[in-house]
């Protein structure tokens, strides 16, 4: 197997806050290939999206980061901001959930594409706003010289995601992390801006992250699929293999909550209990209650992530 | 098109305040403790003679008649006769006026000029030291009267260590000349007149009532900016553009900063009605020869129609103002411009 | 469910009480030399050493010392039993002043919000227009026209602030018109002035009355302004704002202490005043603490 070109090992992150520190992410692990999309699933508040923002350098000051290595495409990242810094935004991009808000309100769209090409190269003014409108025909928005012009307040929600795509692919970056992308679209635009994705990332060969809540949409777009309950990265596997082979018991409740084409609403099982607190001093599993296949040792003995197949891992003393 | 439209309706806002305004100085005169006409007619009147003011002023009138005459005078630009000075109130607003103007911009200046950076560095900065003296500055900036300063001022540069000018109007006229006037503004009408000495001597004179009235100011422009820049660095748009790579720079002040001015501007609407309130006071202080000194005067020596008139001024001026803190905004936040 | 809100808020009121009074020093600090001015000025007959109205022509402009704390002024009245005394006279003023607008614009704006249509757009257009001026100036223009008295001073400065309660409690209002519990009561057959006094109001009450705190200073600065200029309060009644415009006379020739004590007042009690009312506003709205 070649070299990924992420390579994540022991990624932990607190919070420190007035009520004590938070235990957001801990001992997370995983790796991404060439061309791969990869999606990350878990409730609100399992830590996936501090998981992308930890990776991007976006979280707040009160954050403490610690990892045993974090690697992307040979350079490494665990170390001074410095290394993120020069590639962020180039070779590494992200779009968000909510792209209305997440555009500068008072700014031409086109000029956003345009900050962002000229602060990764030497663009002339004239070939930058060329750029840039090129940048919006490559994400299929019609009309693309008069949406330049526009304002974010003045397009759809599903076009200013567009525009949000067009902007962080606008220097071909060889991962994406795309944060709850469609969240806050209506149904057929979250179709919509998922091909476009998908595609996207087909076409230029790039790696994408795929953060969402939706198992039924990382199983239909992933490639592989890593499953996260409150800061642990508690199963990652292959999309085909999670489906038909899922060993976590939470991965098992998250698919009976998921609607398919062939489940009745009555048939939807919720997953008992809540997330733990974490401020407070948590066991090695911090599914535990939660779990109805818990045993005395769930309490005490460590839970790694281990293999318990091709490219299938799991954390769990009792897996499925 | 739109645009023109937009800015159209938004200069029409201000018609309905404008007849509020008119509406609300007539009703004060009409307030006025006692009978008008036997404050009008003087001490040694009769009860002819009061009849007779009566009469003239049209007060035997019926209040809606009154008002309309009013409305009417108004139109013409009469706001009727100073008691103390004998001319026409409106000659002698206009006269003042540009003498208060210099004042309140230069402290608008000063407190901008000060406020502003002090907000951004502070949100760019949380926690650090400059962050706790903007804070200190802001609360208490906002504890210090307008007129307390002044007279610290006054007594700590005038008289203790004598850097400051005697704190007596624009220009002492017995050393420089005073300039033809052109603009009314002593700082562009000496340098029009080429007397550069006449120049920093008003220039000195107006270091210490700006500041003492822009203090006033400084307090809430610089809380705004902190608050509002804070906002904007933690805003989706700010996060977007530090995950596109961009620097610092542009970030703070490309993106953020821009978004901030919204609510500075904004809250200059209120600024303005402190610094023209605050105007009076300072100008009693430094014998500043402008409005608010004369409106006191004509408060003391119950000179009704100054006080009227004043107040109208004040008023008209803080509507055009405001209107013109809107097109600020509209040219800053496309939203505004479009939507009308 | 609304006993647990209650409840839970009723909680954290006081868990944040405590935060603040253990955290927040500086608005504890702010209360204690607040209520010790108060107290000092209600015991003030028993406390001042001079009468402060008494005039003694021997001893005119005497520095600080230990007959006279604060120094005398031009009358030789003693200047530290004027300051304490006025005391009285400055937050009372101001208290009048913020509790006139704050019952009158709480009124008119729960009406305007509750009943929107023309209620609305009439008291809407009422407070537009005193907004229309700059409001010292329409302070000045009201104490001129109904006389000059302290009486009248607490009326202007009470109607230059009564916009920002009306609208306030306008828009709480509106956003409550339509909640669930308003619904409830309404079901419940009460009529609306009823539903309106003791279901709507009483639950905007605390946020009004952190605005009526934030406002209590401003309402001195007003009052101590118009004052200053002549208006209101006639000497020799002791107020600092006269106080301060008495004693500027004497600036020329060094006689600080004639308006520095008064001033000094007027800024620290201006100064807790705020720091309490931003310490309340940080409890009630736990967002805009930093």
């Amino acid at each position: 197997m070649s070299v990924p070109l992420l390579q994540v090992d022991g990624l932990s992150v607190n919070f420190r806050t007035r009520s004590g520190t938070v235990k957001v992410l801990d001992d997370v692990s995983f790796s991404i290939d060439k061309g791969e999309i990869l999606g990350i699933v878990g409730e609100s508040g399992s830590g996936k999206s501090v998981l992308s923002y930890a990776l991007m350098g976006l979280l707040d000051d009160n954050a403490q980061i610690k990892a045993d290595t974090i690697t992307f495409g040979g350079i490494d990242l665990n170390g001074p901001a410095s290394a993120l810094s020069a590639i962020r935004g180039r070779e590494l991009s992200m779009i968000f959930q909510s792209p209305r808000t997440a555009l500068n309100p008072i700014m031409k769209v086109g000029k956003q594409i345009e900050d962002v090409l000229r602060r990764h190269g030497p663009v002339s003014r004239s070939n930058a706003k060329a750029a840039a409108i090129a940048a919006l025909a490559r994400v299929r928005i019609p009309d693309p010289e008069r949406r330049y012009e526009a304002y974010p307040f003045e397009l759809s929600g599903g076009m200013c995601q567009r525009v949000m795509i067009a902007m962080a692919l606008s220097c071909s970056p060889s991962l994406l992390i795309a944060d709850e992308p469609t969240t806050g679209l209506d149904v057929t635009t979250q179709a919509v801006v998922m091909d476009l994705i998908r595609d996207l990332v087909r076409e230029s060969r790039m790696s994408s992250i795929l953060i969402t809540h939706d198992l039924a949409l990382a199983a239909e777009y992933c490639d592989r699929i890593a499953v996260m309950h409150a800061g642990h990265m508690v199963e990652i596997a292959s999309a085909r293999t999670l489906r038909s082979h899922f060993a976590h018991p939470y991965t098992r409740g998250l698919f009976a909550a998921t609607p398919t084409a062939d489940t009745e609403l009555n048939d939807l099982a919720s997953i008992p209990g809540n997330l733990p607190d974490l401020r407070l001093d948590l066991p090695p599993c911090r599914f535990l209650h939660r779990c109805d296949r818990r045993q005395a040792d769930c309490e005490t003995a460590p839970v790694p992530l281990q293999a318990i197949g091709t490219d299938h891992s799991v954390r769990c003393r009792y897996p499925l | 098109m739109k645009i023109v439209l937009s800015l159209a309706t938004r200069i029409a806002t201000a018609v309905p305040s404008l007849i509020g305004v008119i509406v609300v100085t007539f009703l004060l005169a009409r307030a006025l403790p006692g009978d008008a006409a036997v404050y009008y007619a003087g001490s040694s009147a009769t009860p002819e003679s009061i009849a007779q003011v009566r009469k003239a002023l049209g007060l035997d009138k019926p209040l809606w008649f009154q008002f309309g005459d009013y409305a009417s005078r108004l139109a013409h630009g009469d706001l009727g006769t100073s008691l103390s000075s004998g001319q026409p109130v409106l000659h002698d607003l206009v006269a003042r006026l540009p003498a208060s103007m210099e004042l309140t911009l230069c402290a608008l200046l000063f407190a901008m000029a000060i406020g502003l950076p002090l907000g951004i560095a502070a949100a760019t900065r949380p926690g650090k030291a400059i962050d706790h003296i903007c804070r200190v500055i802001v609360s208490v900036g906002a504890a210090f009267p307008t007129f307390f300063v002044a007279l610290g001022l006054v007594y700590v540069f005038y008289f203790r260590l004598g850097i400051a000018p005697e704190p007596l109007g624009r220009l002492n006229d017995t050393y420089f000349t005073v300039p033809p006037t052109v603009t009314g503004f002593y700082l562009i009408d000496t340098i029009l007149a080429g007397d550069l000495a006449a120049f920093d001597a008003s220039l000195a004179q107006l270091v210490l009532p700006s500041i003492s009235l822009g203090l006033f100011a400084l307090a809430p422009i610089a809380r705004i900016a902190r608050a509002s820049m804070l906002a904007s660095l933690s805003s989706d748009f700010c996060r977007t553009a530090r995950a596109m790579g961009l620097s610092r720079t542009r970030i703070v002040y490309g993106y953020a900063l821009r978004n901030a001015m919204l609510p500075v501007v904004n809250i200059l609407g209120m600024v303005f009605s402190f610094l023209l309130g605050a105007n009076v006071l300072v100008e009693q202080v430094f014998a500043w020869p402008g409005i608010g000194a004369y409106a006191v005067n004509a408060v003391i020596t119950s000179d009704y129609a100054a006080v009227q008139g004043f107040v109208l001024m004040m008023a008209i001026l803080y509507i055009l103002l405001n209107l013109a803190v809107d097109l600020a905004v509209a040219a800053i936040d496309p939203r505004v411009r479009y939507d009308g | 469910m609304a006993d647990l809100t209650t409840n839970l808020h009723a909680q954290s009121f006081w868990r944040d009480a405590r935060h603040l009074a253990t955290e927040n020093k500086l608005t504890l600090m702010a209360a204690v030399i607040l209520l010790l001015f108060i107290v000092l000025s209600l015991l003030a007959p028993w406390l001042i050493p001079y009468d402060p109205l008494a005039v003694d022509s021997t001893a005119a402009l005497k520095p600080p010392s230990f007959a006279h704390l604060f120094g005398t002024d031009a009358l030789g009245r003693d200047i530290f039993s004027r300051v304490i005394i006025a005391t009285r006279l400055d937050i009372g003023m101001a208290i009048g002043a913020v509790f006139l607008s704050f019952v009158v614009g709480t009124a008119t704006g729960a009406i305007a919000g509750y009943f929107g249509g023309w209620t609305d757009a009439i008291i809407g257009r009422f407070m537009d227009t005193i907004m229309a001026f700059p409001l010292f100036v329409l302070a000045m223009g009201i104490v001129a026209a109904l006389g000059n008295s302290v009486e009248n001073i607490v009326l202007a400065t009470a109607i230059i602030n009564l916009p920002f309660y009306s609208r306030f409690a306008r828009s709480e209002v509106n956003i409550r018109r339509d909640m669930t519990f308003v619904e409830a009561a309404r079901m419940g057959g009460n009529r609306s002035f009823r539903l309106l006094a003791f279901h709507i109001v009483p639950n905007i009450l605390p946020t009004m009355m952190v605005q009526g705190s934030l406002n209590l200073g401003w309402a001195i600065l007003n009052a101590a302004g118009l004052s200053f200029i002549g208006l209101g309060v006639r000497p020799p009644t002791p107020e600092w704002g006269i106080m301060v415009s008495e004693g500027a006379s004497y600036i020329f020739s060094g006689e600080w202490w004639t308006f520095v004590f008064p001033g000094a007042a007027l800024v620290i009690t201006v100064f807790c005043f705020n720091l309490i009312g931003d310490g309340l506003r940080d409890m009630i709205d736990p967002r805009s603490r930093r």
